[in-house]
């Protein structure tokens, strides 16, 4: 068994699962948006990580067919918040499909994943009709 | 969360869609709608009015170009009014500045259309 010792910056971890629909979107906002008033974000900051949590949400909606949940799991810390979006076709595998670095962007895969890119520090993400969704991203806080 | 939808014609032969609230991947098929109504009216130069707007994602967007589009094939233009910072920062990052006029006042957003 692994153990891994917190981080000393590490602050809390906070997990939720909304129902994969349009009309949950906004609940996965506002409760990121709080969790990011934990920490010393500006308001532009919460506004940034608000509208890609919430465009991270609408992805998983949008390419996953017959999907049920969407996983979003905040880490904070002292200094950033980090948050995975997963739809639950990942759920049990432990996150081991290789993600694409968000430089590897490519036109087509919408404004979406594009804003979240501006909006954030760093974006990893998978996209993919079968295996399914999952985006992670770091917003640093001041950066 | 909401979203109200207001349309109203102007003296000057234009239409107004007035909006107000947040446009998300829940609301925006209702702004879709009001758009595409007037359309396929036959009302092809319109301003859209966002200074009530708090919040705007990637598929609110999609319907102004959406809407931008299908109004263009037959001459005309969507002119938008926008005044808050946070939601003219999504239009810069996406170049979308570039696309569609935008004003801070209807009054400059309507005679531009003329």
């Amino acid at each position: 068994m692994n153990v891994t010792e917190p981080s000393t910056d590490h602050l809390g971890t906070v997990e939720l699962r909304i129902p994969s629909k349009p009309e949950w979107v906004a609940v996965a906002r506002l409760a990121v948006a709080a969790i990011a008033n934990r920490l010393p974000f500006s308001v532009e900051e919460i506004e940034d990580l608000k509208l890609a949590i919430a465009e991270a949400c609408t992805i998983c909606i949008q390419q996953g067919t017959g999907i049920q949940t969407i996983d979003i799991t905040c880490t904070a810390t002292l200094s950033a918040l980090r948050v995975e979006v997963r739809d639950d076709r990942y759920r049990g595998r432990d996150g081991n499909v290789p993600k694409r670095p968000s430089m590897m962007a490519v036109e087509g895969e919408g404004l979406g994943i594009f804003l979240i890119q501006a909006l954030m520090d760093n974006l990893e993400y998978n996209v993919d009709p079968h295996l399914g969704t999952e985006l992670v991203m770091t917003k640093r806080v001041g950066a | 969360m909401d979203i109200k939808v207001h349309v109203r014609e102007s003296d000057d032969d234009a239409y107004v869609v007035e909006l107000g609230g947040e446009i998300d991947v829940y609301t925006s098929p209702k702004v879709k709608d009001a758009i595409t109504e007037l359309i396929d009216q036959g009302h092809y130069n319109l301003v859209i009015n966002l200074e009530k707007v708090r919040y705007i994602d990637s598929t609110g967007l999609g319907v102004l170009i959406g809407g931008l589009k299908r109004v263009r094939e037959h001459g005309g233009t969507v002119n938008l009014v926008c005044t808050n910072p946070q939601i003219k920062k999504i239009f810069d990052i996406t170049g979308l500045v570039k696309i569609f006029g935008i004003y801070d006042d209807e009054a400059g957003a309507k005679k531009a259309l003329a």
